[in-house]
């Protein structure tokens, strides 16, 4: 992973207005804009603010529930201000909940996931932004079909699959049907074309590199920042990803998400508890947002489709 | 692309490698077979890893799903498969169950999209003024996409809950009877589709913003030389200045709405909420799909029921370009 400091620009030094980077304020939308950017006026103001609190109040919310117990969490008027038991929850969350081993196996699945996006998005970006072959176009076109297809109607022959090869309840199971994706390759693809000068490739070929050294020497350190920001937004997903792990893992080795559908089942709800769950298992993915939120933001903006 | 680029890049003129006339002259021809095999060759071999993974886990598992679903299959007994041509089909179209899944998810669908979209669009809008903290308004209207399905249901069954929930007090406090977002249907789909619209339109709205900052200035300044209200100019040039982004948007909404799992089924019930509710007021397709499968252990009939889902995805993209088609021709 690249430093805090580093500034992921999403936009390639050179050339073309078509990638941009969010958020970087006053000065480029100076430069675009000039006859578009209105100042915001209070109304905007007052109704970004709403946006905002209704983004975070209900994570603020279970910071709330999860700090109080049981018996207040279940009061009218509701608590919306901390309690003093966040960490006793918290822990217990951690050992009852099984959160724990969930934790781990997220971080292993979601980590692998993001690894191996990143480097086969990365790979496949370079030959379809920088390498002339045949069927090139088609080959991209085929990956971009694949966007539509939704992974859940496959999830029967999966299972099946998954059975045969002796995986079920496996962590392998979850990581390798999402060890590529196809936005990841897009995305890499677009941003190489930009940030790649053909010139440096050509240049690394007269030198007489093989292609894996042109991608290791010349492609990797260009490719950088947005290697971290496909990190990040692949890391987001698969810590996230409910359905098939649901299917697939059971309680005794689940992922986070998995762990926090068995808080809710008991008879007895002890609703501290179920938010103290979820509060654990949102933190990570929090933090990284509040560290590198910049860097999130501009790596989703980059990847829109614009137009 | 320079022609020189062009050609060293397709390998149709391997350069010969500088300083390397001194090696024999087998040596050298097998240097250039060696660099016109990688020249050839690794572009192909760089973008296998993608398609072999994708065949493997979701290309043929969906192709197989047809395949399964003229069968019946155990989920105790995996490997014995049973044909029994279209019999699963035939039963699926006469299941009350399906056809009130189908509604379900095609209400929960319109309800969580519609509203998510164009909340979406305007948020863009305001996210698009020159501001302070536009930063923190970006990264604020993005924590929800954060949150994992399973951490926003249960925090929103919370929020929901009938007797003790946040919104039935501060419905009360204005004197509206308490709503039972659980139990009666148009309610649970409005609550379940709130956490949908909760999680995802921020995330649509940076989208739309990227976009919409694509668009050329002048195109603004022509519209205020006309005299075109702000109003105006987000109707004639934002909106259809951003009108790839936009069906990029409603495409991907449609595929997941077809989808809808994780928000039911831990709505209100737990991991046992493969119903979608006593009265399956609230289960989709995808629950069937689930309860078919994992609970009745019928995956035959699973497999039917992802099929079913996948041409629903079909109808619905046909309807979009029919409707497209017919406003493309009264306008």
């Amino acid at each position: 992973m690249t430093t805090n400091s580093l500034p992921v620009r999403t936009e390639p030094p050179v050339r073309t207005p078509v990638e941009k980077p969010a958020g970087r304020g006053g000065r480029r939308l100076l430069r675009q804009g000039a006859g578009r950017q209105h100042h915001a006026g209070p109304l905007a103001y007052v109704l970004l603010v709403v946006m905002a609190v209704l983004s975070i109040f209900p994570l603020y919310w279970t910071m709330v529930a999860a700090s109080t117990d049981n018996t207040r969490v279940s009061q009218t008027p509701p608590p919306f201000l901390p309690g003093p038991n966040l960490f006793s929850n918290l822990a217990r969350a951690w050992d009852e909940a099984a959160m724990g081993k969930a934790m781990v196996n997220s971080l292993i699945v979601a980590g692998v996931i993001a690894l191996s996006t990143v480097m086969f998005a990365t790979l496949a970006g370079f030959a379809f932004a920088k390498l002339r072959f045949k069927g090139r176009n088609i080959l991209l076109m085929l990956v971009i079909g694949t966007m539509m297809v939704p992974p859940q109607l496959g999830v029967v022959p999966l299972f099946m699959m998954m059975s045969e090869l002796g995986w079920s309840q496996q962590l392998p199971a979850v990581i390798f049907p999402t060890l590529v994706s196809a936005v990841g390759v897009f995305f890499m693809r677009q941003y190489l074309s930009e940030a790649l000068p053909d010139e440096l490739v050509e240049a690394g070929r007269v030198d007489g590199a093989h292609s894996l050294r042109i991608f290791w020497s010349i492609v990797l350190p260009v490719a950088r920042p947005a290697m971290a920001v496909l990190f990040m937004i692949t890391f987001v997903h698969a810590w996230n990803d409910f359905f098939w792990p649901f299917v697939v893992l059971d309680m005794t080795n689940p992922t986070v998400p998995v762990a926090l559908t068995q808080l809710s089942a008991g008879y007895v709800r002890d609703q501290s508890l179920i938010m103290a769950g979820a509060l654990l298992g949102t933190l990570p993915l929090l933090a990284m947002f509040i560290v590198f939120g910049r860097q999130i933001v501009s790596g989703i903006m980059a990847g829109a489709v614009k137009g | 692309m320079a022609t020189s680029t062009t050609k060293a890049l397709t390998g149709e003129e391997p350069p010969a490698p500088p300083g390397a006339t001194g090696g024999g002259k087998t040596a050298r021809r097998r240097g250039a077979w060696l660099h016109r095999l990688d020249v050839k060759g690794a572009p192909y071999a760089f973008v296998a890893p993608f398609f072999v993974v994708f065949a493997a886990f979701s290309f043929y598992p969906l192709v197989y799903t047809s395949w399964i679903s003229l069968h019946d299959v155990e989920l105790a007994t995996l490997d014995v498969m049973e044909w029994v041509a279209f019999d699963n089909y035939v039963e699926l179209w006469g299941d009350s169950r399906f056809w009130n899944a189908l509604q379900n998810t095609i209400t929960i669908g319109v309800i969580s999209t519609v509203p998510q979209l164009m909340m979406a669009l305007g948020l863009a809008h305001l996210l698009n003024y020159r501001m302070r903290a536009s930063l923190f308004f970006r990264v604020a209207s993005l924590v929800p996409y954060a949150t994992s399905v399973a951490a926003a249901a249960l925090v929103f069954t919370m929020i929901f809950e009938r007797d003790f929930g946040m919104i039935n007090w501060a419905l009360g406090s204005v004197g509206i009877d308490p709503v039972h977002w659980e139990s009666d249907k148009w309610p649970a789909q409005v609550a379940i589709s709130t956490i949908v619209i909760w999680r995802w339109t921020g995330y649509n709205a940076l989208l739309y913003l990227a976009a919409m900052q694509a668009i050329p200035a002048e195109r603004y300044e022509a519209a205020s030389i006309d005299g075109a209200s702000r109003w105006k100019q987000f109707t004639h040039v934002t909106v259809p200045g951003i009108r790839s982004t936009i069906v990029f948007t409603i495409v991907l909404s449609t595929i997941g709405a077809t989808q809808l799992f994780g928000e039911p089924l831990i709505f209100g019930q737990g991991p046992n909420g493969v119903t979608g509710g006593a009265d399956n007021q609230y289960q989709t397709l995808g629950l069937l799909l689930y309860e078919e499968g994992w609970k009745n252990y019928q995956m035959g009939r699973s497999a039917t029921v992802a099929w079913a889902m996948f041409m629903l995805l079909v109808l619905a993209f046909v309807a979009q370009r029919l409707i497209k088609r017919l406003r493309s021709r009264t306008s």
